[in-house]
């Protein structure tokens, strides 16, 4: 015989009800990819790669190992959550072969086995036997579950003991399914002790105790207090389960999603795809993203945070304002657990918010370089800071190199800029005019001072010569032995550029170059946690003085360690710390032109 | 009217009586630091796509005042958005948003 009672149902509507939009929701997903990602879709199914996606399920979505690294109380915090009550599902389910008569259980039986079984057979500290151990088991998980439950409580008042200075603003949804998660654990202990307490027995080391002691308490009521606590037990999963899909913790299905798509080779696009709303869904809202925003923490903006973007494209919310205002740093990018790249969504939604900006080019004069092996190219910006380009010139002369000033004459945009608007296709008229001039020199590398021109040679223009940061570079031709160096070796703090560290990945080439020709000193936000400078040329709509707060945060760090001179890499960190500083700011570039002999 | 000998194309006149702030007045309001240029000239010293053609943020303010709207829509055409003219404004004047914020409102008159 089956054991129904009337209580299960909304538990069993919600869950169909969850089940169905999960479904569907893959669905419709996998199918919108573009082909070619499909096809990586379903040969991933079959593959290896299906497997290491299960092992980073285990250890991301249930045991939270980022989010310990980040801080050990957060990351407990989601870990008992997910992986409690993750294991009491599946021991609950163990449990329930042991009294089930029919080889198929109802999904509801096990989830709520202390009301239909009542098993006096076996006693709270029998844990030497099956159902003794199971019972000790779901106690010991339920009490893992709620210390977790107790830390979110803290959490809300406390939130710096979580390495939260500021936690997300939450929406009404988001705050019902809350409500109803945080009564599932705690009514759940009081169901099965009240249960537990009336029948004398069943119980395991926490809910027999407790149960003993109310049934002490309320006598014959107990039985009918259960029944209540049953209901609510029922009814706060169900209700769970139905603002799952319109709430933050769609992120737990989303995220299974998006691992798999992720180990499958599955990337995000200049275009929104199926890939770019899993990110979306997959965003769990934990606001890790919203304290290293610099434009919340140094200037008081607080609305645009990845956290909020993000919702608002999945609330179909986003406005001119949130698309365009961000300094598209990478910051958040960086410590999100979930790993989303909210910066390539920001620039998808862009494109809806920066007019139809019908760039025309057709000016740019054709002209063909001379056959060369290594190019030059300064870039806008470092065209407003001649001595780095007279450093360069110096450096590479030098050195001896055979090179072309390939924008000596005038910078034709590297095409970032545009792309930064969100405007992909708008560049491709520069982007072809700059990588057409590149290949007919026929040099084999490419050395550019800016960063963000480095970042787009590398990104956009699919070129097969070697593209280097001239700190790359001029560590190159110092470790060959072409530039006799003298170095005074003064004090320097080294700025990381967003575009050159976080965007592109060089943090040791600066640093190791620095070394020879200078004394490095440490900064307490440097390499993947290096700060903004404040010039980003991500941001649209932001006042000055906004920006001033911004590169002023950046120095305070830099300068903490009292430095003679702070250096970068990028033209526009160097002018826009040149307007702030108490020091020198130099590039890496003439810092190294400095320390050669005259 | 009295006839001085002088002629005037009508494609040259401008009738203040007539002019076409619906531009202006969506700059005004979403980015304001427009109103602040001095027109001294240093973006357009300074502009990457000036070394390649007569391209001129000051005259992009004049149209914009003037509420030339289809000269202004062609002007902007040519901006790479480098953001070179943002660091040299004297004024705050944030260019890069100007640009695209003009777009948005021409966008929007259609």
């Amino acid at each position: 015989m089956i054991s129904f009672n009337l209580f299960v149902l909304p538990f069993s509507l919600g869950l169909i009800y969850l089940l169905y939009m999960i479904i569907r929701w893959w669905y419709k997903w996998v199918k919108a990819l573009p082909e070619e990602d499909r096809n990586l879709f379903k040969a991933g199914i079959f593959s290896k790669k299906f497997l290491s996606a299960l092992k980073e399920i285990f250890s991301e979505s249930l045991i939270h190992r980022k989010m310990f690294r980040r801080n050990a109380l957060l990351g407990y915090m989601h870990m008992s959550f997910a992986l409690g009550w993750f294991l009491l599902i599946v021991f609950g389910n163990m449990e329930s072969r042991i009294y089930s008569t029919s080889h198929v259980n109802p999904p509801y039986y096990p989830i709520f086995l202390k009301f239909f079984i009542h098993d006096k057979t076996v006693l709270w500290f029998e844990i030497n036997t099956v159902p003794g151990f199971f019972r000790f088991l779901m106690d010991f998980l339920l009490l893992f579950v709620l210390s977790g439950l107790i830390l979110a409580l803290i959490k809300r008042g406390k939130s710096r003991w979580f390495g939260l200075r500021r936690t997300t603003n939450s929406q009404l949804t988001d705050k019902v399914a809350l409500t109803c998660l945080w009564l599932i654990f705690p009514v759940r202990l009081l169901a099965e002790s009240f249960t537990d307490g009336y029948y004398g027995g069943g119980g395991g080391f926490v809910t027999q105790h407790l149960g003993n002691f109310l049934a002490l308490i309320f006598q014959e009521s107990s039985r009918h207090i259960a029944y209540a606590l049953w209901w609510t037990y029922s009814l706060a999963l169900g209700i769970f389960f139905v603002t799952v899909p319109f709430s933050r913790y769609w992120h737990i299905p989303t995220e299974l999603l998006l691992i798999f798509f992720r180990h499958f080779g599955i990337t995000s696009r200049k275009f929104s795809t199926s890939f770019t709303h899993v990110e979306i869904g997959a965003c769990s809202r934990c606001g890790v993203c919203i304290d290293v925003c610099q434009l919340g923490s140094a200037a008081r903006i607080h609305d645009i945070q990845a956290v909020y973007f993000i919702r608002s494209v999945r609330d179909e919310q986003v406005n001119r304002d949130i698309a365009l205002r961000c300094l598209v740093c990478g910051r958040c990018q960086e410590a999100c657990p979930v790993g989303i790249g909210a910066d390539t969504i920001r620039l998808i939604e862009r494109n809806t918010f920066s007019g139809t900006h019908d760039a025309d080019f057709s000016y740019l004069p054709a002209s063909l370089p001379r056959k060369v092996s290594v190019i030059y190219f300064a870039g806008c910006m470092t065209h407003l800071t001649p001595a780095i380009i007279k450093a360069m010139k110096g450096i590479l002369k030098q050195a001896g190199v055979d090179y072309l000033f390939l924008d000596e004459g005038g910078t034709v945009c590297c095409g970032r800029p545009v792309i930064l608007s969100g405007k992909h296709d708008q560049a491709r008229d520069l982007i072809e005019f700059n990588k057409e001039r590149i290949l007919r020199s026929e040099a084999h590398t490419l050395v550019t001072s800016c960063p963000i021109c480095l970042r787009a040679f590398r990104e956009e223009y699919n070129l097969p010569i070697r593209v280097l940061h001239h700190s790359h570079y001029i560590l190159e031709l110092i470790k060959a032995g072409r530039i006799p160096l003298q170095a005074v070796h003064r004090k320097v703090a080294y700025h990381d550029p967003c575009d050159l560290g976080r965007g592109s990945r060089e943090y040791s080439a600066p640093r190791e170059l620095l070394s020879k020709v200078a004394t490095l000193v440490e900064v307490s936000q440097e390499g993947k946690d290096a700060l903004c400078c404040g010039g980003s040329l991500g941001i649209y709509t932001v006042s000055p003085r906004k920006r001033d707060l911004i590169t002023k945060d950046a120095l305070e760090h830099l300068e903490a360690s009292d430095p003679e001179v702070v250096a970068t890499a990028c033209p526009l960190c160097k002018k826009t710390f040149a307007k702030h500083a108490q020091v020198e700011v130099l590039d890496i570039a003439e810092i190294v032109y400095d320390a050669i002999p005259v | 009217m009295i006839n001085f000998g002088y002629t005037a194309h009508k494609e040259r006149l401008i009738d203040y009586d007539k002019n076409d702030k619906r531009v202006l007045e969506h700059l005004k309001k979403h980015e304001p630091s427009v109103l602040t240029c001095i027109a001294c000239g240093s973006c357009t010293a300074t502009c990457s796509a000036g070394q390649f053609v007569d391209f001129n943020i000051r005259l992009v303010q004049t149209l914009l005042r003037r509420g030339e709207i289809e000269p202004l829509k062609q002007e902007i055409r040519k901006c790479m958005l480098c953001g070179k003219c943002i660091l040299v404004c004297p004024r705050g004047v944030n260019m890069r948003n100007l640009i695209l914020a003009i777009q948005t409102a021409i966008d929007k008159l259609k």
